[in-house]
């Protein structure tokens, strides 16, 4: 029960691209396909799932004021391992993503979760808070690149969607679309936060009418 | 060693590849420090600082202590690039604000809380990597290359502390605007960080080289 919480409020409650605002970086540089979105989506979760675990399990055992390099460490243990296998296995892949690979290491989500969770928390639940988070950020890329992708290139995953005579709008697969994007994604994410509370607010005040 | 490239270096790391609007590095200092002039300036100075040291020394240990051709005791031992890189940039931020302490305790006042933030900012480990990338051929440096990662962390810096510093100005103007309620803060921020980038897209039909 207490573990479905965790996962979840990975997805929307506390998303951490729309709502905590952090791995900007990456999510704005690699939502311009849906493939590399969900190529670094995977890559930050396997990182975020990782180190979450190994963190809560020896969490007791590092002196805390050293925590911070401990955990650096960490991660970019695990970030090594998922460059080698990427680089092994999908090569294309790697190569679109480019430096965003090594640069995982700072995405401040996964320093952030080992500093505000996994350093607090138990194991399992740790666990659990990696993987809603990663989904999380996963989600998130591909929401981004759905919209750069079909706009901007007339294709989802590669396949053309839009038929031969669209024209892309080529400014979103470029540098601006992906600000403007996100600027947009999170001002629909702010509105339908606000239509909420009140929604509420007039539901309770029928109440106590 | 080449002057032309020197200035095609520059150029292209300002302007044309501008590290936040064109390649998305450094986004959350970006956002984070842009609401006052001062602030920007002095996270701007910092960033220039500690980029242009951070490409000096990542150049140093990965040629004496990690490249197989270069290096002192001949294994391959690339694969500890990221964690190499984040280390000595960690240590050298926490060693420049010690030293910047003892020896002028002014700058430190004007310096001193962004440094512990710029740690984890991605563009510093990015120009690292891409020093790497670009001036290392086979895994051995080309003619000139340190020059070339030394004046490529330094005008990045300044590429950085531009945007920031345009935004900062920006932002300070946009306190009076009306923007609709769901669009305060940081999606307007994103929305106008995508106007710039338009712009700055203009710089990259320059042709230099």
């Amino acid at each position: 029960m207490e573990l479905s919480k965790e996962f979840f409020k990975g997805l929307y409650k506390e998303n951490p691209v729309f709502r905590l605002a952090l791995g900007l970086c990456p999510a704005l540089a690699v939502s311009n396909s849906v493939e590399n979105g969900i190529g670094m989506g995977v890559a930050v979760t396997f990182v975020l799932v990782c180190s979450n675990f190994l963190i809560s399990l020896i969490r007791k055992g590092v002196p805390p004021k050293i925590r911070i390099p401990v955990f650096i460490v960490i991660i970019a243990t695990f970030v090594t391992i998922a460059d080698l296998v990427m680089n092994a296995y999908r090569p294309e892949l790697h190569k679109n993503l480019g430096i965003f690979v090594p640069l995982i290491v700072v995405n401040c989500i996964i320093l952030g979760r080992a500093e505000a969770f996994a350093s607090k928390q138990g194991v399992a639940a740790s666990f659990v808070d990696g993987l809603g988070m990663g989904i999380g950020f996963t989600l998130a890329l591909v929401l981004i690149a759905t919209v750069r992708e079909i706009l901007g290139a007339g294709t989802f995953l590669g396949y053309p969607l839009l038929g031969p005579g669209y024209k892309p709008v080529l400014l979103l697969v470029l540098a601006p679309g992906a600000f403007i994007t996100m600027g947009l994604f999170m001002g629909l994410f702010a509105w339908l936060d606000r239509r909420r509370k009140f929604r509420y607010l007039e539901i309770e005040r029928a109440k106590y009418k | 060693m080449d002057f032309g490239y020197l200035l095609t270096i520059a150029i292209g790391t300002i302007f044309i590849n501008n590290f936040v609007l064109a390649r998305f590095l450094g986004l959350c200092p970006y956002l984070g420090v842009s609401r006052k002039m001062d602030s920007a300036v002095g996270m701007g100075l910092a960033v220039i600082f500690v980029m242009t040291m951070a490409s000096t020394f990542t150049w140093l240990v990965y040629t004496y202590l990690l490249s197989p051709v270069t290096n002192i005791w001949g294994i391959d031992l690339i694969f500890l690039r990221t964690i190499a890189f984040i280390l000595v940039i960690a240590s050298l931020v926490q060693f420049c604000e010690i030293v910047i302490q003892k020896v002028s305790p002014h700058l430190y006042k004007a310096l001193g809380i962004y440094l512990p933030l710029i740690t984890t900012n991605c563009a510093i480990l990015g120009v690292a990597v891409l020093n790497i990338d670009e001036f290392f051929q086979n895994g051995g440096p080309i003619t000139g290359s340190f020059i070339y990662a030394v004046v490529q962390g330094f005008t990045a810096g300044l590429g950085f502390t531009l945007a920031l510093v345009l935004m900062a100005g920006l932002r300070e103007k946009l306190e009076m605007a009306g923007v609709p309620e769901s669009l305060k803060g940081q999606p307007i921020a994103f929305i106008m960080a995508g106007l710039m980038a338009i712009a700055f897209l203009g710089f990259s039909g320059f042709s230099v080289g």
